[in-house]
């Protein structure tokens, strides 16, 4: 059957990689929140029934939420095998740590209610915090240490060698891009327990998202000084790549160097919209945070999610995971994919089952929307969280 | 005995993967027993269907969120431990587990939600379909995890490209539709029915023995019996059909679940017990049943079923014939380009056996040059522990056949209306069900082992050894890592058991009343007083 060579290997690998961009985004706009007011939880809500309060805006539909966390890993061993292999074994404690503190989060929610004494509860609520802001924080310092370039080479038969160490993950501009998740994802929280809450809990929501937001504004300027000013080196392949080739990292050559994140923008001048999204919508958070426009807020925060992600994978194409000992050895979009083959049936079958996601979920949500106070808490107490 | 990263890499995934079965086969059994009971009450609008649902739909929600949880490890622990594996397969591994995630997964979890939160929000009959796709969603998951499972087992519909260093797809109907993944499908989802129709079945027993619930008792026996019973023959058939499928592909692993050292004439006779030696390659004694295993292996009176003996001396000619491969494999890497065709084309005569080569790496760096007592040694590691294989699957097949008869006895009493007699007049029948809820655990995880177990020395069958497929990790990491999640789980699993069992105690109509709940756990409700307010 050759019905996969309609389209050609380097749009597939092309549509991959946007694919890979649509699943990261779309994990940290639906489960972004759901960190958000997790990691705002203790904070935001004080009394048992306030935090039942927060802790319900996101009860019915964090479980389909974190999906997008197992789909985002899935695709990425399907599609891109050598990112999975060597991004996973190399971050492999962080790994541990974020597996650890996100299975703290399925259980907070339904074991928390289960139990009335307040000890108990206060233990889950903690439980909550750290299952939400441990991995926002650590997804962003893995993102900065991407940035950077990773510690691995590769051997003629592929087998990846690791060099760094689980501390050396958080060098300054990593930190920094660490906080950045953290303070995007408070922000886009915030902004839905503003839209999902009332009374004290959406005023104290708002100004956690306020300074979040601008937070946000302050570090996203600063990492973009950073790389820009050629403070964190970039990579740039300078041998000859046929876009069509088997997917073999070691078939080019690369290089570091300083500066080297910005070309993309001098030679497209439209990528600018990237990194120009994520200034609007963290402003756009900040300003609407003071109004009564939440519907609009969102929009916003969601924008600001997509424009910080998108930033960040239009400055490194076409690098996925750029290696900073042996940058011949870097994956990028052109030879670390999967085949041909799979690529095509894994997007036919994305296509299918995608929309079909979207307009369930989306159902769903309509079905469960509405503010969450102590009454209805009250009113609902054996079925609530 | 000294640690290396491969076993312990290999403790970890047994580890979390035992765990996760843990909760796995409740959720898929317990779904479906949910829609039924939820479709009987919208069919016949009788209150009591609905306070079912709800009774073990509490139990279900207690138990399901562990598997979740657990299931998080699962999706990354490949990249995590098992790098080389993950670009070696990954083009051919990957593709169901992202199609778990699109088609099973995104179903079950988004519309768990709406059965938990939905009963005010959604007419019967949404609600009702919000269950459904629930069960749906579950067990459509298993059946991708198991086409995932089954190509490891059986590995069809690829071949390895030399030029990425992988095994790539050709066939992606053959790795979908391998007879090895549907037959473990179905086996395995049977297996998660029992265990929800025996745990139904135990619990309400529970209740009948106290006096308590009886109407819901009596009707949730009703419906576990007759689908447990329904499940328990389905279990054993397609065990069987797992059998027969193993003979065709994984020959080792059926004559280390016999202890069978030396090939027999045809129809091989079956063990009862028996005591394997390790180191003599011999069993010091055994109870024979005659004809019994030829039968079912092989379905005929005529067909040989090898002994792991033969099987040694056949897997040393694939080992020579692998490093022939694997020597024109480094040729071709060294120089893909300008490489000679005929290297190429002695590479695809062997191919088949490249996996071969690979067992030899423990004891010599070049397999071209492996000495004769090298190309032995490596032959032998192909065979696993035979006495843990032997038994294991005993304890399983064992437990199976008991839950057909415990199933086909409550099921008998409940269609003829005598189960309340059972109250009176054979207690102990009540009894052994409530003592036998924990052997479907005991059951599915033998069945784990003895499907992965017995799949070793290999992660890929004949493909890819387990040794070859760890990432490049310290004992130290892996040893941190094993010991986080066995605290973990460890302490999740008392919590959620603890949790279980009181609202077990609490039971169904007052579960759904707080001040029951309250003083089931003796302890004042937080008050306005006892929590400081801002």
């Amino acid at each position: 059957m050759i019905l996969y060579e309609m389209i050609d290997y380097s749009v597939l690998k092309m549509i991959w990689w946007l694919l890979l961009g649509v699943l990261l985004i779309a994990f940290a706009v639906m489960d972004g929140f759901d960190m958000g007011v997790g990691a705002m939880l203790p904070f935001v809500a004080e009394t048992d029934i306030e935090r039942r309060v927060v802790i319900n805006t996101i009860g019915p539909t964090w479980e389909g939420n974190q999906v997008w966390f197992i789909l985002g890993g899935g695709a990425i061993f399907a599609a891109w095998p050598p990112l999975y292999a060597i991004s996973f074994s190399g971050f492999y404690l962080a790994m541990f740590v974020v597996l650890a503190a996100m299975i703290l989060r399925p259980v907070s929610f339904k074991y928390r209610s289960k139990r009335p004494d307040p000890s108990w509860r206060s233990a889950w609520d903690w439980a909550l915090f750290t299952g939400s802001f441990v991995p926002a924080l650590v997804f962003g310092v893995a993102v900065g240490n991407v940035l950077l370039g990773v510690p691995f080479s590769l051997d003629n038969d592929l087998r990846m060698t690791y060099e760094g160490s689980f501390f050396g993950l958080f060098s300054p501009f990593s930190l920094l891009c660490g906080l950045l998740s953290v303070a995007m994802l408070v922000a886009h929280g915030s902004v839905w327990l503003v839209m999902r809450t009332t009374g004290d809990i959406a005023m104290r929501a708002r100004r956690f998202g306020t300074v979040a937001a601008g937070l946000g504004i302050v570090l996203f300027s600063l990492g973009g000084y950073l790389v820009a000013s050629g403070y964190v080196e970039g990579f740039r392949i300078t041998s000859e790549i046929d876009p069509n080739m088997a997917a073999n990292p070691l078939a080019k050559q690369a290089i570091t160097e300083g500066g080297a994140w910005m070309y993309n923008y001098t030679v497209h001048p439209i990528l600018w919209l990237a990194p120009g999204l994520g200034f609007l919508g963290l402003f756009g958070t900040l300003v609407l945070l003071q109004t009564r426009l939440e519907k609009l807020i969102f929009l916003f925060s969601k924008l600001a999610v997509f424009g910080i992600i998108s930033t960040v994978g239009v400055s490194m194409f076409p690098f996925i995971l750029p290696s900073s000992i042996q940058p011949d050895a870097s994956l990028t979009v052109w030879d670390a994919s999967s085949s041909h083959r799979t690529l095509f049936n894994m997007l036919v079958v994305t296509l299918i089952f995608l929309p079909i996601i979207l307009v369930y979920t989306a159902w769903v949500y309509k079905v469960l929307w509405g503010k969450v106070d102590e009454e209805t808490i009250e009113r609902d107490n054996h079925t609530a969280y | 005995m000294e640690l290396n990263v491969v076993d312990l890499s290999r403790l970890q995934f047994a580890m979390t993967a035992l765990y996760h079965f843990l909760f796995v086969p409740l959720t898929i059994g317990l779904s479906i027993l949910l829609a039924t009971m939820e479709t009987v009450y919208v069919m016949t609008g009788r209150e009591v269907w609905k306070r079912m649902v709800k009774f073990w739909g509490t139990l279900f929600g207690i138990n399901f969120v562990l598997g979740v949880a657990t299931g998080l490890t699962m999706e990354f622990q490949f990249g995590m431990n098992w790098a080389y594996f993950s670009q070696y397969v990954g083009d051919v591994f990957g593709a169901p587990l992202a199609i778990e995630g699109l088609m099973a997964f995104f179903l079950e979890a988004t519309f768990v939600g709406l059965f938990f939160f939905g009963w005010d929000r959604l007419s019967k009959r949404q609600h009702l379909a919000a269950t459904w796709a629930v069960a749906i969603g579950t067990n459509l998951s298993a059946l991708w995890i198991l086409i995932a499972n089954g190509w490891m087992q059986h590995p069809i519909g690829a071949a390895f490209n030399p030029d990425t260093m992988r095994m790539e797809v050709i066939s992606f109907y053959n790795v979908l539709f391998n007879p090895v993944a549907q037959a473990k499908f179905v086996h395995t989802v049977s297996a998660g029915y029992v265990t929800a129709s025996m745990f139904v079945l135990g619990i309400s027993a529970w209740y009948m023995l106290k006096g308590r619930h009886i109407a819901i008792a009596k009707r949730s026996m009703a419906i576990a019996s007759a689908f447990g019973f329904a499940s328990a023959l389905s279990v054993v058939v397609l065990g069987d059909e797992s059998g027969y499928e193993a003979n065709l592909n994984q020959k080792m692993k059926l004559a280390t679940i016999e202890a069978m050292w030396d090939t027999e004439p045809a129809p091989a006779s079956f063990n009862v017990v028996a005591w394997a030696d390790m180191e003599k390659r011999e069993n010091v004694f055994a109870i024979e049943v005659p004809y019994v295993m030829g039968l079912i292996a092989t379905r005929s009176l005529d067909t040989v079923i090898p002994g792991i003996k033969d099987l040694v001396s056949r897997t040393k000619d694939r080992i020579r014939q692998g490093a022939i491969a694997w020597d024109a494999l480094q040729k071709i890497r060294q120089d893909p380009v300008n490489v000679s065709p005929d290297v190429r084309e002695t590479f695809l005569q062997n191919e088949n056996s490249l996996g071969y080569a690979y067992l030899l790496l423990p004891f010599t760096d070049n397999p071209m040059e492996a000495t004769t007592a090298q190309v032995d040694a490596a032959a032998w590691s192909t065979v696993p522990e035979v006495m843990p294989m032997f038994y294991a699957f005993r304890i399983m097949v064992a437990c199976g056949f008991f839950f057909i008869l415990m199933t086909a006895i409550f099921f008998y009493y409940s269609s003829s209306g005598k189960l309340d007699s059972l109250r009176d007049k054979r207690r102990w029948l009540l009894h052994v069900a409530v003592w036998s809820i924990p052997l479907p655990w005991i059951a599915c995880e033998m069945g784990w082992f003895v499907a992965e177990y017995g799949r070793q020395p290999w992660i890929i069958e004949s493909m890819l050894p387990t040794s070859a497929g760890v990432s490049n990790l310290s004992v130290t990491e892996v040893l941190l890592t094993l010991a986080g999640f066995v605290a973990l789980y460890s302490t999740l699993l008392v919590i959620e058991i603890t949790l279980m069992i009181k609202y077990i105690k609490i039971g169904p109509e007052d579960g759904e009343n707080p001040d029951t709940v309250q003083a089931a756990f003796r302890q004042p409700a937080p008050t306005a007083a006892s929590v400081p307010a801002e």
